[in-house]
């Protein structure tokens, strides 16, 4: 199994990446990481620790913008 | 302290007649607060341009949260700068809207301090509303607010501040404990309501009894509606007392039971419990003569929601009938909902408008439900309530 920072630190090199190009919501990020790390790797429940451990740490945040969506900090 | 009062000879009108009127309101915050003046000042530009003044979103919040705070900006920054950022800052009220005239001077202590001094109480999803904060000032906002016990509510694609009526508190109609129900809800949901991770906005009302006092049924993605399977307890002496006491119990009473299935042969009141619809106008006429029935729980509904993206929906039955005993199920049920909504919904597509788009067969096949006939789409029009316990009882 991956661990949560395993996986925070692969969604946040996916947001990173899709920065000014497309928003990425919570949803697109746990798609993406159980793609990644396949199905018996990584689940919901990781992809939500991962998510908060990228937004407890400040790497990212949420913005709204119609839906709401996980960027990168403004000063990043 | 404001220097002076902005101009308003539009909103003044609004003060005239015998109501009340909150332009006054707004106006002795406005004599105190600076914000508050500015706040006034745009809003009378508004009124004189036809247009509103404000965008709203961006990347305004404190810290962890996705939630709970919506960003508000001016596009008049120069003419009114006091009110150039205006957050609005969702709290989560307290369970049935109880509270202490202590907390509330607090809140509004804490209020003045750090923003405009205006609130709105309540707002449509429940929360306390607090009008008009800058940037800087939401981090000490949100400490001193959960220094009191309070936590930032919901907005945003999340779980929106779960609501309810004040229920067993004061409210002899109550299926079960809405406020107790809607507490653990919220305390169990923390992640969804302060991490938004759906396609939109999803929301839970509890309402103790058919009466729906939070309008479940029209405003909440999730409605959990008190009701009961038996049949409404008549104590007939209180009927007959009505009755010598002057109620015209035909025209007030049987003639607008929308099933007609309510009699009065001049003694005795007769209901057939088969076609009762429980729209409570029986109950609510003659309080002391009926009541509920015994065997108490709550009706499910899916997928309400007012206009905003498409056009207003009033919820379905899901579940007809749920004893309330154990909230577990219902914490699955919601997330079973949204693993099928969050994997096929569309960007800013509520579950109500998913289940349209994609048909009630599949949701009901992707989320593990058998179909059943009493899914109705008006419970208030059909009496589709047919309970019968199965063999075991």
């Amino acid at each position: 199994m991956a661990t949560t920072t395993e996986v925070a630190e692969a969604m946040y090199a996916m947001v990173k990446e899709y920065h000014g190009k497309k928003n990425l919501k919570a949803l697109d990020l746990r798609k993406a990481m159980i793609e990644k790390f396949g199905d018996d790797n990584c689940d919901k429940k990781i992809c939500k620790g991962a998510i908060r451990e990228l937004i407890d740490s400040g790497k990212c945040t949420y913005s709204y913008v119609g839906g709401s969506y996980i960027v990168l900090p403004p000063e990043a | 302290m404001a220097e002076k009062l902005r101009a308003t000879p539009l909103l003044d009108e609004l003060e005239k007649g015998p109501w009340p009127s909150f332009v006054t309101e707004m106006k002795k915050s406005a004599a105190k607060n600076p914000m508050a003046n500015d706040q006034l000042g745009i809003l009378e530009h508004s009124y004189r341009d036809k247009i509103g003044h404000w965008k709203h979103g961006g990347l305004v919040g404190v810290m962890g949260y996705g939630g709970g705070v919506i960003g508000r900006y001016s596009d008049l920054p120069e003419e009114y700068p006091e009110c150039a950022e205006f957050h609005t800052i969702r709290v989560n009220q307290p369970a049935g809207w109880f509270y202490t005239s202590d907390v509330l001077r607090k809140l509004c202590d804490v209020w003045e301090k750090h923003g405009s001094g205006l609130t709105n109480m309540h707002g449509s999803t429940g929360d306390i509303i607090l009008l008009g904060a800058k940037t800087e000032a939401l981090e000490p906002v949100f400490s001193d607010l959960t220094e009191m016990g309070f936590d930032l509510g919901g907005s945003g694609s999340d779980v929106r501040t779960p609501s309810c009526c004040c229920g067993e508190s004061r409210c002899e109609w109550a299926c079960y404990d809405t406020m107790k129900f809607t507490h653990e809800l919220t305390q169990h949901f923390q992640d969804e309501l302060h991490r938004p991770a759906f396609p939109y906005k999803f929301k839970f009302k509890m309402a103790g009894c058919p009466n729906d006092c939070v309008a479940s049924v029209a405003r909440s993605d999730m409605s959990i509606i008190g009701t009961w399977r038996d049949n409404i307890q008549i104590d007939q002496k209180e009927v007959a007392a009505y009755v010598k006491n002057g109620l015209d119990i035909d025209a007030d009473v049987t003639s607008r039971c929308p099933t007609g299935c309510i009699k009065w042969d001049g003694k005795a009141l007769q209901i057939d419990n088969t076609n009762c619809v429980k729209c409570m106008h029986c109950i609510n006429t003659m309080p002391k003569g009926l009541a509920p029935g015994k065997d108490r729980g709550a009706t499910i509904l899916l997928g309400a929601k007012a206009p905003i993206i498409g056009g207003a929906l009033l919820a379905s039955v899901l579940v007809p009938f749920y004893d309330m005993e154990d909230a577990e199920d219902i914490y699955e049920l919601a997330e079973e909902i949204w693993d099928v909504w969050g994997e096929h919904g569309m960007n800013r597509e509520r579950v109500g408008e998913f289940i349209q788009r994609i048909g009630l067969g599949n949701f009901l096949e992707q989320i593990g439900l058998e179909p059943e006939p009493e899914m109705v789409m008006h419970p208030r029009t059909n009496p589709y309530i047919f309970f019968e316990l199965d063999e075991e009882g």
